[in-house]
């Protein structure tokens, strides 16, 4: 909300990449607590328990199976070898050939069973994270949001949930996998030779040595570079967007230099990493040929001495691939859990966070009220903090009669409305709506007391008649042509292409003042008893502040008001106009009385009018 | 694309040559691996084979497979130092670009997708160089050489792969295809579930007063189901390419024994026999070579056309000519500084139709306050840009000095003026780097100069206030200060360029009238000589002004004091009459 202004790239820019080069660059996420976040996500995830495991057994059984495909081709090299001289058993070759087909299309088929059913798992753990974080966003008091940006409520509904999904669909089956074909290429080596398993192991770790040599200090190139590409990504948006200021003060030499400067640092450090990510690839295939060739090696010698028949190279040139693969696989699964975990923690945490009190015992029916509403010795600070925002209110408004709140920013005037609609808790004292005080109702029969127009219009993307309806139930077009009438915003909608059928959205231009009377309609619709609207400052021309203000008054009749107000006509046709300042009614009255009074209220008022001769 | 390959200096072509080089030394090394495995092979089978010889053959395995590697870091190094000069070139040279545009170039990219193509699109350009060198290049080169190397052995086993590449083909191609699209419209269906999400956070208190929580529940719930249903589609189709792919190449292998077994129990003497076994062995090691090039091409084909649609979002940025283009004067004339004359101006936008200012005509001499007023969108803001030439005039001229401003060298021009948008911008950095901004052609402002403008500006309380003063650090887009507090550093910044024209375009919206007021006294007293010219929408904040221009759709409606507009303007009446109440206007 508050970043409006710089929220750049929601829309349209495009998302890192994945696949093939994707393991370029890379930062993992550190999650703070791994295993619980994961146990979490699991006991999120209860309902398909039965079909996580049934994935799990797929990718095991399927890999199993890929498993026993080297000892068979092992067992066809040893049926050709040993036919050379006398002729092959071709009976054989075929048993083998059909028991290697039937092998290869079961373990086939059980992996694209454990992927599409874990595609399916996937899609629904993530629609139901998506769908309770969107319940909880309407479960959470106001002041929570005081402490959270949009962007980051957002990106946990999108990305981390988006990551959380990825993870599940890719990692935890790759892992199991690929857990499954090292153990098992492990257990088929020994099974098949021994000293030719510890060949295939001690080069394996001879080339992870020589990796990690290399690739120990990788991780601070890639924080490095992802630093520099932040602040001159920074640097690009704040000039662009303050263009015509930078252009206005001649600040292009000074905003070139510091562009070079942020632009040749991160050359240096992107070249670094890159070069640091493009060993990776490199590193591990020779782990992979090291692998191959010592076992080439070795197994060559024992061939020579009779110890091993040569079907075994053979076998022990897929294993050795089988037992190095996977370790990049895991080390990739554990990275992507990782930050799975992480994203978890951040949807968890809001998930966790703490709700509205529960009103379910609170009697919920309609509550008819006439409009008087009193503040009791109100005192407020925000739910975080101790300060104090409003210092023993009082002030009573009888049905029908309008209160116009004035005071200068920061005085408290919003604080008062939040209060009045229990967007906030009070800390003490107590706020009645006729005789009953709203600690008593629950807070939807409070909202059903009162019409708000904020100052801050908010339409969506949907019909004029969506906006105007809303959830309002049972709204005739009558009803709602009357409300447009009475705005003075009829005739507009109507000029445009569907009438009030046409979409709101990015090529439909409303000013501000139809934005205005378009929630002021909207109030006017959902015809509630009474009013709480806080009046638009200058952004509106004046020719189309008269017509609000004429909507405004027609909202007004025959309802309790309470105006936020910043025009003279309001304030002065109040009933009872209350002055803030910092959280104090510092005076109290008629427009006349607190004229006479002379006092923080005249001086306000004098000074609009400092100009006249 | 290719236009952007001509971007490439001569260092970073010396460096592609080097990377073909290395590429291929690479592909010779890997497909020498097999060679001596077949060697091996043989000499296990050959009876009167010595150790030594065996060993010899290994060691040369393993010096391919380091060769090999080598080559890959070189090409890792070579091709990191491409992208990484590459792009960093590419992002300057856009920034210039972006620095030279107009407000009217700005205007027709918009300012986030100029950020998008500057920051990511460059990235993703990067991204197709470094595949394109290490996949394009490597996978045909690999695949066609060993081919070559295979194509002699025998021709059944060159069939089989030849099918099993053309199984390859198609189960990737028809998942791709079949996922690829949905996968595309996932980015539009997440846009879509973040707007809704974004609309009920922004309008949390709407949609609690009206009690619409499941309103937007079930609204999000719609979008959420789309979202998932389309994600469900392309993760499902995908999941049986891995299986295919593997089923292929499992298949080949076993088919290259299976019709190995035929051809060596067909063979009829030993030797051709013992040869088969060994072809046979390091032939599925060629043909896996190829089936992966195959695979990496595919992959690549994939991304590619996105990435493509990159370098062209980049290249529309770089086509562009400057509409404005600078002249040569580089005085402003002592004698006429501070007077500004527009001549029967008008403007348009390029391809719109109808006129934003219309034959507009006034002149301000120096020290004299003008003020714009007028509707929403009657073209005030398009005026008062005209000035510092942020667009040109479609019709007549706009004078500076007594000079047309398209005659200044746009650098000249603007030192003369101080200008004060209507969203106040802030950079990150401290007060005193915001304050002190830019250049002026002067000398730079001193500390005393920055402190005046300050107090100037009604700013002087809040900014003492804080821990470190002026050397408090601002947020990017200030956004650790208020909207008032904001407004009053960027006017501050106006003042300290000590210019002959002072330009408010709206600038005292976010100021109490007690601020206003204070701020405008202090300015009429520091600032006396400079021309103020100030775009309102309040009466109160213009009635002393010397002259008032009144707007009304792009055309003047009257120019005047305050007492004489009110007589014979009957726009301005009405403005006034709406804002003020009759006795206090009289």
């Amino acid at each position: 909300m508050k970043n409006k202004e710089y929220d750049f790239g929601q829309k349209g820019t495009s998302r890192p990449m994945r696949g093939p080069g994707a393991h370029r660059m890379r930062i993992v996420e550190k999650p703070k607590d791994f295993k619980g976040t994961w146990l979490k996500l699991l006991k999120y995830s209860k309902k398909h328990i039965a079909a996580i495991i049934l994935t799990l057994a797929c990718a095991f059984f399927s890999t199993v199976l890929a498993l026993i495909g080297p000892d068979r081709i092992s067992k066809l090299t040893s049926i050709i070898e040993k036919g050379m001289g006398v002729g092959i058993d071709m009976d054989a070759i075929y048993t083998v050939g059909i028991t290697l087909v039937v092998i290869y299309a079961l373990s086939a088929t059980l992996s694209a069973v454990q992927g599409f059913v874990m595609a399916t798992v996937t899609q629904s753990i993530t629609k139901m994270l998506r769908r309770d974080i969107s319940t909880k966003i309407n479960r959470l008091p106001i002041w929570f949001y005081n402490n959270t940006t949009t962007g980051d409520i957002l990106s946990r509904v999108t990305n981390d949930v988006d990551t959380i999904g990825h993870t599940l669909n890719m990692s935890v089956g790759n892992l199991i996998s690929s857990v499954t074909l090292m153990v098992g290429s492990l257990i088929m080596m020994i099974f098949t030779d021994v000293i030719m398993t510890a060949t295939a192991i001690i080069s394996t770790i001879i080339g992870f040595v020589l990796m990690r040599l290399i690739t120990k200090n990788s991780q601070k190139y890639f924080k490095r570079q992802q630093h520099w590409l932040g602040q001159l990504n920074g640097h690009i948006e704040e000039m662009y967007a303050g263009h015509t200021v930078m252009k206005a003060y001649n600040g292009e030499d000074e905003a070139k230099a510091t562009f070079d400067e942020m632009n040749r640092t991160l050359r240096d450090s992107a070249f670094k990493a890159q070069s640091l990510s493009g060993l990776m690839m490199p590193l591990m295939t020779f782990i992979g040929n090291l692998g191959y060739v010592a076992v080439c090696i070795v197994g060559a010698v024992l061939v020579m001495y009779g110890h091993i028949s040569f079907g075994v190279i053979v076998a022990f040139m897929m294993y050795i691939k089988f037992f190095t693969q996977p370790l990049s696989q895991i080390a990739q699964a554990v990275q992507s859990m990782q930050s799975a975990a992480a994203a978890g923690e951040r949807v968890f945490e809001f998930l966790e966070s703490e709700e509205m009190e529960d009103e379910s015992h609170k009697n919920n029916t309609g509550f008819e009220v006439r409009g008087k509403v009193e503040f009791e010795h109100v005192e407020f600070g925000y739910e975080n903090s101790d300060k104090i925002v409003i210092k023993d209110f009082s002030a009573r408004a009888l049905p029908g009669q309008k209160i116009a709140i004035v005071g200068p920013t920061g005085a408290g005037k919003t604080t008062m409305v939040n209060l009045l609609m229990r967007f906030h808790e009070i800390k003490n004292g107590d706020i009645k709506i006729d005789g009953v005080s709203i600690k008593d109702l629950t807070r939807e029969q409070v909202h059903e007391q009162f019409c708000m127009v904020l100052q801050d219009t908010w339409l969506f993307e949907g019909t004029v008649r969506e906006n105007l309806i809303y959830c309002t139930e049972n709204v005739t077009d009558e009803q709602m042509i009357r409300a447009c009438k009475a705005v003075g915003i009829d005739h507009f909608v109507r000029t445009l292409s569907k009438g009030y059928d046409t979409v709101l959205d990015d090529h439909v231009n409303l000013s501000q003042g139809q934005k205005q009377q378009l929630t002021i309609a909207r109030a006017m619709i959902a015809d509630k008893p009474m009013l709480i609207l806080d009046e638009a400052t200058s952004s509106v021309d004046t020719r189309t502040e008269l017509v609000i203000q004429n909507a405004m008054d027609e909202l007004m009749k025959n309802r309790t008001s309470f105006v936020i107000a910043h025009r003279l006509s309001t304030i002065k046709n109040a009933d009872l106009i209350l002055v803030l300042r910092d959280g104090d009614i510092v005076e109290s009255g008629t427009h006349e009385q607190l004229l006479d009074k002379g006092g923080f209220y005249a001086e306000l008022y004098n000074s609009q009018f400092e100009e006249r001769e | 694309m290719f236009k952007l390959l001509g971007k490439f200096k001569k260092e970073d072509w010396a460096f592609t040559v080097l990377t073909i080089v290395l590429i291929v030394v690479q592909v010779w090394f890997d497909l020498k691996l097999p060679d001596y495995m077949k060697v091996v092979t043989s000499l296990v089978k050959t009876k009167q084979s010595t150790m030594n010889a065996i060993l010899i053959a290994g060691g040369n395995m393993l010096l391919c497979a380091l060769g090999s590697l080598l080559a890959q870091v070189a090409t890792a190094i070579c091709v990191s130092k491409i992208a990484s000069n590459f792009s960093a070139n590419l992002r300057g040279e856009l920034f210039g670009k972006v620095q030279s545009f107009s407000m009217q170039e700005i205007g027709n990219f918009s300012t986030a997708s100029l950020i998008t193509r500057t920051t990511n699109d460059v990235t993703q350009v990067m991204m197709i160089i470094v595949m394109g060198l290490e996949v394009i290049v490597k996978a045909p080169i690999k695949a066609l050489w060993a081919v070559f190397k295979i194509a002699n052995t025998n021709w059944y086993w060159t069939y089989a792969t030849l099918i099993a590449v053309g199984a390859l083909v198609v189960i990737m191609l028809t998942c791709l295809s079949l996922a690829t699209p949905k996968f595309k419209k996932l980015q539009k269906l997440t846009d879509n579930l973040n707007r809704v999400t974004r609309e009920n956070l922004t309008g949390l208190r709407v949609v609690r007063a009206y009690n619409a929580e499941e309103y937007q529940e079930e609204k999000f719930e719609g979008a959420n189901d789309e979202l998932c249903r389309t994600h469900l589609f392309g993760t499902r189709v995908m999941s049986f390419m891995h299986p295919g792919t593997s089923l292929v190449n499992n298949g080949l292998t076993l088919a290259v024994y299976w019709i190995g077994a035929i051809l060596i129990s067909n063979a009829v003497n030993m030797a051709d026999k013992l040869n088969l076994f060994s072809d046979m062995v390091v032939f599925v090691s060629y043909a896996m070579q190829v089936v992966m090039s195959f695979m990496s091409l595919i992959f690549v084909g994939n991304m590619l056309p996105r990435a493509l649609v990159s370098a062209k979002r980049v290249n529309g940025v770089l086509d562009v000519k400057a509409s404005i283009k600078d002249g040569e004067v580089s005085e402003i004339p002592e004698e006429h500084r501070g007077e500004i004359e527009f001549k029967n101006v008008s403007f348009k936008y390029p391809d719109a139709e109808d006129y934003v200012l219309e034959n507009v005509s006034f002149s301000v001499r120096k020290g004299e306050k003008v003020a714009i007023i007028g509707a929403t969108g009657c073209g005030k803001s398009t005026v008062v840009n005209l000035i510092p030439r942020f667009y040109d005039v479609t019709e007549g001229e706009v004078l500076v000095g007594g000079i047309n401003v398209r005659n200044y060298a746009q650098k000249t021009l603007r030192n003369g003026i101080g200008y004060v948008s209507q969203r106040a911008i802030l950079f990150s950095g401290t007060i005193l780097s915001n304050v002190n901004y830019g250049s002026n052609g002067k000398d730079d402002a001193d500390m005393a100069d920055v402190i005046s403008a300050v107090a100037t500006a009604q700013a002087t309380d809040f900014v003492e206030e804080r821990v470190n003063k002026y050397e408090e650090y601002v947020a990017q887009g200030g956004m650790n200060l208020s909207g008032g507090q904001r407004q009053r550093i960027s006017i501050a910044r106006a003042v300290c360029r000590k210019p002959d024209i002072f330009i408010f375009d709206d600038s005292f919206s976010a100021l109490d009238y007690k601020t206003d007021k204070a701020l405008r006294r202090a300015l009429d007293e520091k600032c006396k000589g400079a021309t103020h010219v100030i775009v309102a929408q309040r009466i109160g904040t213009i009635r002393d002004a010397d002259k008032i221009i009144v707007l009304d759709e792009g055309k003047v409606a009257g120019i005047g004091r305050h007492d004489q507009l009110m007589k014979n303007c009957e726009v301005y009446q009405n403005i006034a009459l709406s804002q003020l109440s009759k006795e206090e206007l009289a």
